[in-house]
């Protein structure tokens, strides 16, 4: 220790105080940041600055894993190619013949809705993005993705793969997203059983395979196999896409409420490469308009989600054995009242994910609901 | 002489920051130690003067751009117990690897405690047992750990 024995006999405090005063001065400094990027949100560029700097590290620890997969696909046989591209024609075939009739239905349904022309799909473009493959935290779900601002990539975008939603971004830096799947404790998606049109909320159960479904009243019509979409209200992914599949239906008399759990349909785990989507915003279907999503989505916090739909789910236990031919309002997000979901925008995501669930409850309760 | 470890603090600093990020199966992920907080300790203990709380809060900074849910979250539970370990650098260094690994542990309990609350009051609560695995893993591989970063230094201890 000759290196620090010429230094031991002055005290530890170099330049910049005693370590007790410089231990406060970085305590502060680390709660003023906490406080500003929590509450205020006055941190978004100094987040965007960190994860572009932080992204040529992520960048090399995923190059291993991307290099592998390079040497496996450039070593591939000829035989195998051969069979790849078979099976890719007979798939594409598939999709051509079941997209042939797609034209004539949407003219037809748009005729049906009163329209003079069919509407245009609600995906109005989309971009493939890679998942590097690095370890963001391992207790929470959440992805990062190879594109980002110089991509046009925004926060809160839809992320899907080609079975179901994925999730959303949650920060964006320059050339990286990260993202939060629907798996995510923290993340709720507003959702419809396709069967009955019932509305809920699905949320993260925080492993791979499940989505709890824990604002359902014990007499719900819902049951094991029913296909959950997203609802389209809570502005951010649009109405009509497939989100997960109710694996298990739980009802206890003594519990107000039914214990449903749904696998998510699209493969959370093991993809390798899944689409970012930019939806038509004058589309019935689509999401929420952007000047209220805008608003929203800067909290940056996704379990806000849940807020929107919280009056809508408040109706629609109570109409779903009445009405099971609820039809599947295309225009949900619109009759939103602007106060209504300016209102859900203003308390931070605790409370409103206790706010969703009282809900519900006083609706199972007979006679409190409506008089 | 300075100038040396505070190369090799950072080069370990990076290199440990790899170990965190990299991607490995569920179960290894889970017992993962936090090998940049155990480097940061490691390096307050034996050089206070080179990092110190400097280096604490600036890796600190760099797991929240990671793993944290909000900025200065790691920042702070890494400063206080860098601050610690800064303060009692000459009591826990004359102890052996092993004992230095039985203070390493409630250091380390002290920290995730930290995480745990402020993930809690900002609304990111994860409540999973499994967090608290890296804090046991975390002591058990100080001691080599500790072996391995003073390599380098060996022949002027």
């Amino acid at each position: 220790m000759a290196a620090f024995g010429t230094a031991a006999g002055r005290p530890l405090s170099g330049r910049g105080g005693s370590p007790g005063f410089r231990f406060t001065l970085y305590a502060l400094l680390s709660v003023i940041v906490m406080y500003l990027d929590q509450r205020a949100h006055y941190l978004e560029q100094v987040h965007y600055a960190l994860q572009a700097a932080a992204y040529p590290l992520q960048l090399a620890v995923n190059s291993p894993s991307a290099a592998w997969r390079w040497l496996q696909e450039s070593v591939q046989t000829r035989e195998a190619l051969r069979a790849e591209n078979a099976r890719l024609r007979a798939g594409a075939r598939d999709l051509e013949l079941r997209a042939m009739r797609y034209e004539a239905l949407a003219q037809e349904n748009g005729e049906l809705r009163g329209l003079r022309e069919a509407l245009p799909p609600v995906a109005d473009r989309w971009l493939p993005a890679e998942i590097v493959n690095i370890q963001l935290s391992s207790l929470r779900q959440r992805l990062l993705l190879n594109r980002g601002a110089a991509n046009g990539v925004f926060k809160g975008q839809a992320v899907l793969d080609d079975k179901g939603l994925i999730g959303q971004t949650t920060h964006v830096g320059p050339w990286s997203a990260e993202v939060i799947l629907i798996t995510d404790p923290e993340h709720a998606v507003p959702v419809r059983v396709e069967r009955t049109g019932l509305r809920t909320i699905a949320v993260g159960a925080g492993d791979t395979t499940s989505l709890a479904l824990p604002y359902l009243p014990g007499n719900a019509d819902i049951r094991s196999g029913d296909l959950l979409v997203t609802s389209g209200l809570g502005g951010v992914f649009p109405e009509g896409y497939p989100v997960a599949r109710v694996t298990e239906v739980h009802r206890d008399a003594v519990q107000p409420l039914a214990q449903v759990r749904a696998a998510p349909l699209a493969h959370v785990d093991s993809d390798s490469e899944v689409m970012l989507v930019w939806f038509r915003a004058d589309h019935p279907a689509a999401p929420a308009p952007p000047a209220s999503a805008g608003g929203e989505l800067k909290s940056g916090n996704p379990a806000m989600q849940p807020q929107p739909a919280a009056p809508k789910s408040h109706a629609a236990p109570q109409a779903a054995p009445h009405e099971p031919a609820a039809p599947p309002s295309r225009s949900a997000p619109a009759p939103l009242p602007p106060q209504e979901t300016a209102a859900a925008q203003a308390p931070e995501a605790p409370k409103s994910v206790q706010a969703v669930e009282a809900v519900p409850a006083a609706a199972a309760v007979p006679g409190q609901g409506q008089p | 002489m300075n100038p040396d470890s505070r190369t090799r603090l950072l080069l370990s600093a990076l290199l440990a920051l790899i170990l965190t990020v990299l991607p490995l199966p569920w179960w290894l992920d889970v017992a993962r130690p936090a090998f940049l907080v155990l480097t940061v300790l490691y390096w307050s203990v034996n050089a206070p003067r080179a990092g110190g709380l400097a280096i604490g809060f600036f890796a600190g900074l760099m797991l929240d751009v990671f793993q944290g849910p909000v900025l200065g979250e790691h920042a702070l539970a890494l400063s206080l117990i860098t601050y610690i370990a800064v303060r009692e650098h000459q009591r826990i260094r004359s102890k052996p690897a092993i004992q230095q690994a039985l203070i390493v542990f409630p250091a380390l309990m002290l920290y995730e405690v930290l995480l745990f609350m402020i993930d809690g009051w900002t609304g990111h609560p994860v409540t999973s047992p499994l967090r608290w695995v890296h804090t046991v893993s975390g002591a058990l591989i100080w001691p080599p750990a500790a072996a391995i970063l003073s390599y380098g230094a060996g022949h002027r201890a």
